[in-house]
């Protein structure tokens, strides 16, 4: 190494890799109990953790949560917002997962049709 | 490095090691591949924690769910119930990140435990993975090396440690700042930068935990030293006890080197520095500076007369800076928040946080960095979780062999260099032992007297023959041989000692004893005039009896290894005093609680 470039640019990947030990921001919740999982909810995680990477997103974090209760939606994903905003998206899959990232997450823009409230 | 969605983090400090985490590592691995994790979820060993007590300690992120005393059967339950559906396994939660009343998971850095430290020196132990130098860079690691290489004269990165107020946390509490402007002074064509890492206080663990934990600030801190000072060589002087802190090390430089972070021509500047590990072989005198300039030339570790001082001639006769790893685990940070930033915390003479290693009779065993000034008061009952078995304090002994005790009346005086040397203790290295009821104090100080006799390098008469007699007068006194006189006469040598020995080893050897004496008196007396030990400790002193709740139930009888027990079924027993080897074994096996000691 022989910049301060260099040492920030290392720095600035290998933060994103640690970011998830301690920060806050937009927390996308997968509901993982015997219903998300038999409903296919592992390929809709998979996907969201991929596009988070792809797209740098270091202040979105995934992880899961147990049944919700409306199994027959499953899977669900659950979108809060560091002002504790929450939007439910349910029957889930890899491809709208990422559609939910593109629009919701990094666009703002909430995609109503796969909402609870459009499928319920 | 790929991006995961969980981060397992485990434990790699010596505690939870010796208590089985590497198995646990072994079987998350094992758990996660059989469940098809291994591309979501990533496994991390790291250093200390600091809650030892309840080790081995596994926290999972995001959620920061603090998983303790983690057996290697639990990472079946852990990945199948957490990492793979989310649900948090309450059962393995340490307990009192689970609230009661409302049933809500705390995650770590709620519980009370960590929620009055303030983690400087320590605050990447159990947050980064020590062997991963990607981890430290991204907590801003190196950055200070390069700023201190790119934007500041050597002048001026002294300056600035002198103004943070920062003193050595190896015992002495000397101006890190003003230690440094010596050396720097000093005209000659090589200076060394040596890191003092022989941490020997009996139970104290605080720089072994650093080394394990965070390697890469002890490398970044002593380069910036290296540059302060006009040195391009530096030397890590540590204890071969310390396996893991040494391999971590060694991986540590080896990554620093390879990214040309240690080596010629750092970041371009034209700055060399290049460092080396040398082993101690154990002995408690090394960590005094001329006997460990000593050890590391090859001869045999014993001190020598100072001044001159080792920042004017030390190793082979060179300039040399000699600082402790806590010490140097703070300077990183001090360059980049600011001298300010640093004295802003703590008291008016003593800046900054400072790590402790609690142990003795307190409930959370551990390793604890607080803001100079905390009172013990805070240490013990809040961040410690006060005594086990409610059972009353006595005293908390601080500085290890050459500290001394602070009594019940001193709790809330706050903790800091000047305070607890007026209370006749000191600062020393962070060893904090914690002493109820049940502890003789004349005993405490026959131990660390015991420890120091040991460990006298015996250059010099006063400490080799001095702390030699001390100790037969303290063994004579817990054996219930003492007579009148005893206490002046120890007395009398502690302060010959502590005014003629050569180093510090010899000068506060006498401290435990001084101070047990000013506080505790009574008890020196109770032993000589009244041949009773109040806390029942002393064997000699002891007698034991039983008392009329004795239920004839014979197990005493059938426990005692001497036969020295008889009676009958269902009737009172009684012990021949004169057989008795005060083993205790009848007082462990009565179920209820008849045989006294006193």
């Amino acid at each position: 190494m022989k910049t301060l470039a260099e040492l920030a640019k290392i720095r600035d990947e290998a933060k994103g890799k640690i970011d998830l030990r301690g920060k806050k921001g937009t927390r996308i919740v997968v509901g993982m109990a015997t219903c998300g999982i038999a409903a296919g909810a592992r390929p809709v995680l998979l996907s969201l953790v991929e596009e988070v990477k792809k797209r740098n997103l270091n202040d979105v974090e995934v992880v899961q949560t147990g049944c919700i209760g409306v199994c027959r939606l499953e899977p669900i994903v659950e979108i809060y917002e560091e002002n504790g905003e929450k939007v439910t998206y349910v029957e889930m899959t890899p491809e709208k997962a990422r559609k939910v990232i593109a629009d919701h997450i990094v666009n703002g823009k909430v995609v109503s049709e796969y909402t609870i409230g459009a499928n319920a | 490095m790929e991006l995961y969605r969980s981060h397992v983090l485990i434990c790699g400090g010596t505690g939870c090691t010796s208590s089985g985490s590497d198995l646990v590592e072994e079987r998350f691995y094992e758990e996660i591949k059989k469940n098809g994790l291994e591309k979501e979820v990533k496994v991390i060993r790291t250093g200390c924690f600091g809650l030892c007590e309840v080790g081995p300690v596994v926290v999972v992120y995001p959620e920061g769910s603090f998983y303790a005393h983690v057996k290697p059967e639990d990472a079946k339950t852990i990945t199948e119930e957490h990492l793979l559906k989310g649900r948090i396994v309450r059962d393995l939660l340490y307990y009192e990140s689970l609230e009661e009343a409302s049933d809500q998971v705390k995650s770590i850095n709620e519980v009370d435990f960590y929620q009055k430290q303030m983690r400087v020196a320590l605050r990447n132990c159990g947050v980064i993975d020590p062997e991963n130098i990607e981890e430290y860079i991204a907590m801003d690691g190196y950055a200070a090396l390069g700023k201190v290489l790119t934007e500041m004269s050597p002048a001026d990165v002294i300056n600035n440690i002198k103004q943070s107020g920062l003193r050595g946390r190896g015992g002495g509490g000397f101006p890190t700042g003003v230690k440094w402007s010596f050396a720097a002074g000093a005209k000659n064509d090589q200076k060394y930068m040596i890191c003092n890492a022989d941490e020997g206080d009996p139970g104290a663990f605080m720089d072994r935990s650093v080394l394990e934990g965070d390697p890469h600030a002890i490398i970044e801190a002593m380069a910036i030293a290296g540059y302060a000072i006009g040195a391009s060589q530096g030397f890590v002087y540590i204890r071969a006890e310390y396996p893991i802190a040494v391999q971590r090390l060694e991986i540590a430089i080896a990554q620093a080197k390879e990214n040309g972070l240690l080596g010629k021509d750092i970041f371009g500047t034209g700055f060399d520095f290049d460092l080396e590990i040398r082993l101690g072989a154990g002995a408690f005198v090394c960590g005094e500076e001329t006997a460990l300039l000593q050890s590391i030339e090859g001869y045999r570790g014993m001190p020598r007369p100072k001044p001159p001082f080792p920042a004017n001639k030390g190793l082979w006769q060179k300039p040399t800076i000699i600082n402790n790893v806590e010490t140097l685990a703070n300077i990183p940070q001090i360059i980049l928040k600011g001298a300010e930033w640093f004295s802003s915390i703590g008291t008016e003479k003593s800046k900054g946080t400072k790590v402790f290693a609690l142990g003795g009779k307190i409930n959370n065993t551990g390793l604890i960095e607080i803001p100079m000034g905390t009172t013990l008061r805070e240490v013990i009952y809040e961040i410690g979780g006060g005594i086990p078995n409610g059972k009353k304090f006595k005293a908390v002994q601080t500085g290890g062999p050459s500290g001394g005790c602070i009594t019940y009346e001193h709790l809330d005086q706050p903790i800091d260099y000047d305070n607890l040397i007026a209370l006749g203790s000191m600062m020393g290295s962070g060893g904090m032992i914690v002493m109820d009821e049940d502890n003789c104090m004349v005993d405490i100080a026959r131990f660390f007297l015991d420890f120091t006799v040991d460990e006298s390098c015996g250059k010099c008469t006063p400490c080799r023959e001095g702390t030699k007699r001390m100790l037969e007068m303290l063994e004579k006194i817990t054996s219930g041989r003492g007579e009148e006189g005893d206490i002046e006469k120890l007395e009398k040598l502690a302060y010959t000692i502590k005014d003629s020995a050569l180093c510090g080893l010899g000068q506060t050897a006498p401290n435990p004893v001084i101070s047990t004496i000013r506080y505790f008196r009574d008890e020196y007396e109770a032993h000589i005039n009244d041949k009773k030990c109040p806390a029942g400790v002393c064997k000699n002193l002891l007698t034991y009896y039983i008392t009329d709740d004795c239920i004839g139930c014979t197990k005493c009888a059938r426990n005692c290894p001497v036969d020295c027990i008889s009676g009958e079924v269902k009737k009172l027993h009684v012990i021949d005093t004169e057989k008795c080897i005060k083993c205790g074994a009848c007082m462990e096996a009565c179920p209820v609680n008849a045989i006294v000691k006193k």
